[in-house]
Parts: structure tokens; sequence; C-alpha cells
């Protein structure tokens, strides 16, 4: 978008990247951490997306030019992927785990600790 | 985020930027923030709608609609779902004392973070201004062709971890029948 500068994308990016890294440390419902994943992985696909927009990659072989703009796009569409995946997947172990002791305390889940 | 200091003209555009952007964060905050987890989910809706408005700003017009309908519409309705299916709207609140504990070690956390990944781009790209991708480069046309073509061994090899993620997680939570 014209009349918004790049820094602007990037610092919004790093805020919710931020959040996302202080709710992991604070938060003990195994839920709300995975959200808070989610909110990090959504703050760097911003980011690939802002840098996308903005400085497209350039250095590349000639017969990719076209395609070297798209990059950053491919590349959320990736992260959008294996979220989801890793969604599926967490939220499994998540039902799992409370279909075994009927609490979800992450506090208490200390049976792999070295 | 003090724009203030940018050499930024204030036009129409940067006005939308700074509504979008403000509800971004302040749903983001509301998500760590709120102690019921149904009201930080619903504030990751909003969060995630509100960042497929940022990606139309960005001219990724494909990806901000992937994004409402794959991340607020699937992904936000499977959290939901197993939140009111284990019923851990209202966790109880006996043992958050040590959130008192981990609180401002987090926020310090978060300050320190956010400062230091701040101070190193924030003077690499505070010149660049204006958008240097072509106005058409997320169109459905654009992403689709290349995606199929220049990405396609990728694109094949997610939809493995996907078929993946699909039978680990039905092995997952499915009863045992001879435990």
């Amino acid at each position: 978008m014209n009349g918004v500068p790049l820094v602007a994308y990037l610092l919004v990016g790093l805020f919710m990247f931020t959040i996302g890294v202080v709710g992991v440390v604070i938060r003990r419902n195994p839920i709300v951490i995975f959200m808070c994943i989610e909110l990090m992985l959504n703050a760097a696909n911003l980011t690939f997306l802002a840098f996308a927009r903005y400085m497209p990659s350039s250095n590349v072989a000639p017969t990719g030019q076209a395609q070297a703009v798209m990059s950053g796009q491919m590349m959320v569409i990736f992260v959008m992927a294996v979220a989801a995946a890793e969604v599926a997947v967490g939220l499994g172990i998540i039902m799992a785990i409370y279909r075994l002791r009927q609490n979800i305390d992450i506090d208490e889940m200390n049976l792999l600790r070295g | 985020m003090d724009l203030s200091k940018l050499p930024v003209k204030p036009t129409p555009e940067l006005g939308i930027f700074l509504l979008l952007a403000g509800i971004a964060m302040a749903s983001a905050v509301g998500v760590i923030f709120f102690r019921n987890a149904i009201r930080s989910a619903l504030c990751l809706v909003l969060n995630f709608f509100v960042l497929a408005f940022l990606y139309f700003t960005l001219n990724c017009e494909m990806l901000g609609i992937v994004q409402i309908v794959v991340y607020t519409g699937a992904i936000m309705v499977l959290f939901l779902f197993v939140i009111m299916l284990l019923n851990l709207g209202a966790i109880q609140t006996d043992k958050d004392e040590k959130l008192d504990i981990k609180l401002p070690v987090g926020i310090m956390l978060g300050l320190g973070l956010f400062s230091l990944i701040a101070s190193q781009i924030v003077p690499q790209m505070i010149k660049i201004q204006t958008p240097k991708a072509p106005d058409n480069f997320g169109s459905p046309q654009a992403v689709g062709n290349t995606l199929f073509s220049n990405y396609l061994y990728p694109f094949e090899i997610a939809s493995i971890l996907l078929l993946v993620g699909i039978v680990g997680s039905i092995l997952l939570a499915k009863r045992r029948l001879n435990p």
C-alpha cells in the first residue's frame, strides 16, 4: 500500500511474534500455548508477505525471474499447510492427555523429563 | 508504535493501516491476557481476520482469502471445538498465583526481544517506502501458476504431510479398543 513504509508492517509482525513468545512463557493452558504458536506463525507470514511486496528478490537465474517475485507467497502457503497439520496433531495429543488424566495442566506433564 | 517520527505523510492508506494494525495488536494482547480460553480463542479469530485485511493491503488477495478460510474458518473452529469438548473454558483459578511470578519475567523477556530485534531491523529497513512488486502479484492466477509449475514438488510433499497429519490425529484421538 502506498504511503505505508515497510517498517510499519515489520513492527506489527514483530509485536505479534513477541506477544506469542510471552504467551508461551507465561500461560499454562496448553491450548492457549498452541494459540500463541499460531500467533507466531502468522507474524512470520505477515513478515514474509511484507518483504515479498516491498523487496521482491531480484538475484535469481534469468529463467526464474517472473517466479522470483512469488517466492514469499509460496512460503506463506507452505507455512499454512504445516500449521494446519501441526494443529491437528497437537490437539489430538491434548485430547489423548486429557483422556489419560482428566487434566491438562502443563506443569504436571513431566513424563518425558530428562 | 510511533509512526510520528518516521518520514511518512499522513495519507488515507496510512490511516487504514493504523486502524487494522491497532486492532490486530490489541487482539493479540487479548489472546494472552484473558484467563478464559474461549475469550482467547475469539480474540485470535479477530486477529486472524484483521490479518487477512492486512494481507489485502499488501495486494496478496489470494493469501488473504486463504487466511480467512483456513485459519479463521478451519483451524479456529478446531480450537473452539476442542476447548468446548474438554470444557476448558472456565479453568480453575486456584493455582493461578504462579502467574504473578511468571508475568514480570515474561514481560521483561518480551520487551528485551522486541527491542533487540527492532534495533536491528529498523535502521536497515527505514528507507524502504514504496512497494516494488507488481500490483497483481497476489492474484489467484499468479499464485496458481507458480504453485503448480515451479513449486509442484513442494506442493505434493505438503499434501503428504497433511495426509500424515490426518492419520496421526485419528490415531491419537481414537479410543483404544483393547487396552
